[in-house]
């Protein structure tokens, strides 16, 4: 059980009458790329919300690592070790793309500073800040966003935002990292680099990374392992070439007549 | 924030630093220079009480605005009742002091003592009305403040005559007006020092950050409870001081004066001075009560009731001429501070600004652009597989 | 026999509030914005019916000027002070907003100078049946806000305008995409808003008879509390909270013990009634995406 980073045992959720996710087993092993893939509406993005403790699932359970998470609020679980990007990007607009990163390492250990030491000023508090934006500019450099650390983060632009995005979950210093259609709106080439991101990101960060996506070149291109969902239910789960070429996917895809 | 984007690329790195660092001090020092005057002319003698009066106002509206402006300005929630924190602290700190000025005197120590009793009770009473706060979202919280305002400023009107003086009014505790105004204005620096220290910290950032987007902060880790509820705390520990002051330096209270009026005019401060800017409102909150003491003083008789007609017309000309969308290319071109700024900002290019997902999404609609604009266009055979099984659009 | 009589009192002065709520929540519903100069447009209301019967004599000519003048202030306001605005942050409409107020207090005070005036618009006599007397404009208040709650429900439901403005309160953008005047829409809004606080003028001052510049504020006050109890943008819950709230009040008068703090408990029912329900009694639970 441990070998898995996440795992969901018929995990499910209910909106009033309407069951939005319903038995979804999925097992994520460590520095695994796993899809989570369906048409829209199947319910991804719920599962999403719900491994993140934005909902409470209301069937089922969550375990990262092993222990039980589900139930748990948002900032709990980001501690625990998951982080996310969204689909429609959430940056902290009004502030500089360097304080969006180091946003993101507040919850670090070796950063605690108390409230008492940052009014006062103490040399504690001027070291840590040097620290954090000297590891945020780091970061920055590896996503290829140093020249921009000064500007306001609305200012990027789209590709950039995304990118920024990831840099800032994964300052949180995750075990799991979730993405949220990384690739929307995003045409071949960026997808490409973006390809190209997340493998880094994968290597570099020892990371495991479950996402959301609609592109199929993407998701063939780096995908361990894909769960294909419909209507909130498991159409196909397994390796990716295999998920992929299962006719009911096929079918609910492309419809019945082909 | 926007002190660091002046200095980027082309600068040194240490030379921005240095410039930073010297604009963070500026306030501190303007205002200990001013201070270091006004009461060298004030303990010779050489000041009128008017005027000690008037620095007296302007400290206590520098800090309710300086307090004010992090609630609103870097927390992002509205609050129509700031008034009513003051109120507590004005009452609770001055009812302190008249109790101990039979044993202590009317000296420092009851001050002292008295300015603990009334921030510490307006920020028992920020914490209890930050709690909602965690449940309730923009105008909702803001008449929720409101009505906590309204209800303090109840409470102590029909308080009796023993305890808080009630409808006849508080008779408030005395301090040497020679110097009262030299320790607002410490008070005032202290403020500053304290909510300044907080914002450029990593927990300053953690507030804006909520501010930005409190789902995303939430997903980065942020306890967005805790911030949220230290912030409503510092905000009307602050306001409580504020009304310690204001009970010093007024006869009586009348808890009529600290209704939604007087919130409001912090209000205008906040925003006037510019939202998130602690300078701002520090400047907006002196020319403020300067404009309305020295509007009372001069229209006098008949002419008083014009001091509300142009207050007003001028608080509406103003934020028009400031946030009107149409005039925003007047701004740019002819705001001093921008003329002023042009030539030190680093160019960014005019590309990297324009966005096509973001002006879409500033037609305010739930239309989802992203997925419009997501779209695939590549060529018939690549997007069969994507396009044609969707499914009518469920929510998720 | 007494508890029913306050009942009705709080009826009709729930009546009273339901109708400026109304003015509120319409804004609110279309425009996005919280229209604090609301309070003030029932004082100019109130101030026209005064200076009219003077001229005309008759309270119904009067009442007809003063919903006419509100009505093109209400107009003004809205193109001189908020539509340069739209688009911009809330919080400047706000401030606009109550300075707006303000004006039209300092307007009022120099017009009709500070002092208090009496407006005697008329007795209407009171009815009794089965032993409870009830005052002739508690009747007349209520009939007035039935009926246009009523005109004002079928206005929404049954008109071509009515579901325009539905469609804007829902979505502005969208509702502009599908060819809705979105200008013209918010401002009918003002112009039914206004209307309704001429009215309310109206029935305040057939309760108590007298006008000063701050006639307007707290029954603004109370009646947008009303609207954020009753759900801010609903047009059942600005009558729900505004009845709740009349009758709290009334209720609350009547025992001497507590008739001081009835402002306390009526902005404390509301912090009570947003704790348990966020969004009101009616107000639409709006959960953001993620």
């Amino acid at each position: 059980m441990a070998a898995y980073v996440l795992e969901t045992r018929h995990l499910g959720i209910r909106f009033g009458g309407l069951k939005a996710a319903q038995d979804v087993n999925i097992q994520v092993e460590k520095n695994q790329i796993y899809g989570l893939i369906g048409p829209n509406g199947a319910g991804k993005t719920t599962i999403f919300n719900m491994i993140t403790g934005v909902y409470a699932p209301t069937e089922g359970e969550i375990y990262l690592d092993g222990q039980r998470i589900d139930g748990l609020s948002q900032e709990t679980i980001n501690h625990r070790g998951i982080a996310r990007t969204f689909q429609n990007i959430r940056l902290f607009n009004n502030m500089t793309v360097v304080r969006n990163v180091m946003v993101g390492l507040h919850n670090q250990p070796k950063y605690q500073t108390g409230l008492l030491t940052t009014i006062f000023r103490l040399p504690k508090h001027f070291r840590v800040e040097k620290e954090m934006r000297a590891e945020a500019k780091n970061l920055l450099s590896l996503f290829g966003l140093l020249e921009e650390r000064n500007d306001l983060a609305s200012n990027l632009p789209y590709g950039k935002q995304r990118r920024l995005e990831i840099a800032r979950a994964l300052a949180t210093k995750p075990k799991l990292l979730l993405l949220d259609e990384p690739a929307a709106g995003m045409n071949p080439q960026e997808t490409e680099e973006l390809m190209d991101t997340i493998r880094k990101v994968r290597d570099l960060f020892d990371m495991t990374i479950l996402l959301i996506e609609h592109d199929m070149n993407l998701v063939s291109g780096i995908c361990d392992h894909v769960t294909v969902l419909n209507f909130g239910t498991t159409l196909a789960q397994g390796p990716v070439n295999q998920a992929l070429s299962d006719p009911e996917v096929i079918r609910a895809y492309l419809g019945d007549d082909n | 924030m926007k002190e660091e984007r002046i200095s980027q690329k082309t600068g040194g790195f240490l030379r921005a630093a240095k410039k930073v660092r010297w604009k963070h001090y500026v306030n501190y020092i303007v205002i200990a220079v001013l201070l270091i005057v006004f009461s060298t002319s004030s303990l010779t003698g050489g000041m009128r009480s008017s005027s000690q009066y008037l620095l007296e106002k302007i400290a206590i509206s520098m800090i309710l605005a300086v307090s004010l402006s992090m609630l609103v300005g870097f927390l992002g929630e509205l609050s129509l009742g700031h008034a009513g924190f003051m109120c507590v602290g004005a009452y609770l700190g001055g009812k302190t002091a008249a109790i101990l000025s039979a044993s202590l005197g009317n000296g420092f120590l009851t001050f002292l003592i008295a300015l603990l009793a009334g921030g510490i009770s307006a920020a028992i009473c920020g914490i209890i009305v930050g709690l909602p706060a965690l449940r309730l979202k923009g105008d909702y919280l803001a008449i929720v403040t409101l009505a906590f305002g309204e209800i303090a400023k109840s409470i102590f009107m029909n308080s009796s005559n023993e305890t808080f003086g009630g409808a006849l009014g508080l008779e408030t505790p005395r301090y040497d007006r020679k110097s009262l105004f030299i320790l607002a204005f410490l008070l005032v620096l202290l403020t500053l020092a304290v909510i300044q220290n907080m914002i450029r910290s990593r927990h300053g950032r953690a507030i804006t950050a909520i501010r930005d987007s409190e789902i995303a902060a939430r997903a980065t880790g942020i306890n967005v409870t805790r911030y949220k509820l230290i912030v409503f705390a510092m905000s009307a520990f602050f306001a409580g001081i504020a009304g310690v002051l204001y009970s010093y330096s007024n006869q009586t209270l009348q808890s009529s004066k600290f209704g939604f009026n007087y919130s409001i005019e912090i209000l205008v401060m906040v925003v006037l001075g510019g939202m998130g800017s602690i300078n701002g409102s520090l400047i907006a909150a002196t020319l403020i009560t300067y404009l309305n003491v020295k509007l009372a003083t001069i229209l006098t008789g008949n002419l008083a009731i014009l001091q509300n007609l142009i207050y007003a017309t001028v608080l509406i000309l103003i934020v028009i001429f400031s946030n009107a969308p149409a005039l925003s290319g007047f701004r740019e071109k002819y705001a001093p501070m921008n003329l002023w700024r042009r030539k030190r900002t680093a160019k960014v290019d005019p590309a990297l600004r324009r966005d096509d997902a973001k002006s879409w999404s500033r037609i305010p609609t739930k239309i989802k652009m992203d997925e419009l604009l997501s779209i695939d266009t590549r060529p018939e055979e690549h997007r069969a597989v994507r396009l044609e099984g969707d499914k009518p659009e469920r929510r998720d | 026999m007494e508890l029913i009589t306050t009942l009705i009192n709080g009826l009709s002065l729930g009546g009273i509030y339901a109708m400026i709520a109304l003015g509120y929540t319409m804004v609110y519903g279309i425009a996005k914005m919280l229209n604090f100069a609301h309070g003030d447009i029932i004082m100019v209301g109130g101030y026209t019916i005064l200076v009219f019967l003077n001229l005309t004599g008759s309270p119904i000519l009067a009442t007809c000027f003063a919903i006419a003048f509100c009505v093109m202030l209400g107009v003004l306001v809205e193109k001189l002070a908020y539509k340069p605005l739209r688009g911009s942050s809330p919080l400047a409409v706000l401030i606009t907003a109550i300075g707006v107020s303000y004006l039209l207090q300092s307007l009022a005070q120099i017009l009709f100078g500070s002092a208090s005036k009496m407006v005697n618009v008329g007795y209407l006599d009171s009815l009794s049946f089965g032993g409870i007397t009830v005052q002739g404009y508690t009747v007349f208040t209520l009939a007035c806000s039935i009926v246009v709650m009523i005109c004002l429900t079928l206005f929404i439901k049954c008109t071509r305008l009515g579901k325009a403005m539905l469609a804007v309160s829902e979505d502005r953008g969208a509702a502009q995409l599908m060819g809705v005047n979105v200008n013209r829409i918010i401002t009918i809004t003002f112009v039914i808003g206004s209307a309704l606080a001429a009215l309310a003028g109206l029935c305040t001052l057939m309760k108590a008879p007298t006008i000063s510049s701050t006639f307007g504020s707290m029954p603004g006050i109370k009646a947008f509390t009303a609207a954020v109890i009753g759900g801010i943008g609903s047009i059942p819950g600005a009558m729900l909270g505004g009845i709740l709230l009349g009758v709290v009040e009334s209720i609350c008068n009547r025992v001497s013990s507590i008739a001081p703090y009835t402002d306390a408990i009526e902005f404390g029912i509301l912090i009570v009634i947003l704790l348990i329900r966020p969004t009101g009694f009616l107000g639409k639970k709006r959960r953001e995406k993620v």
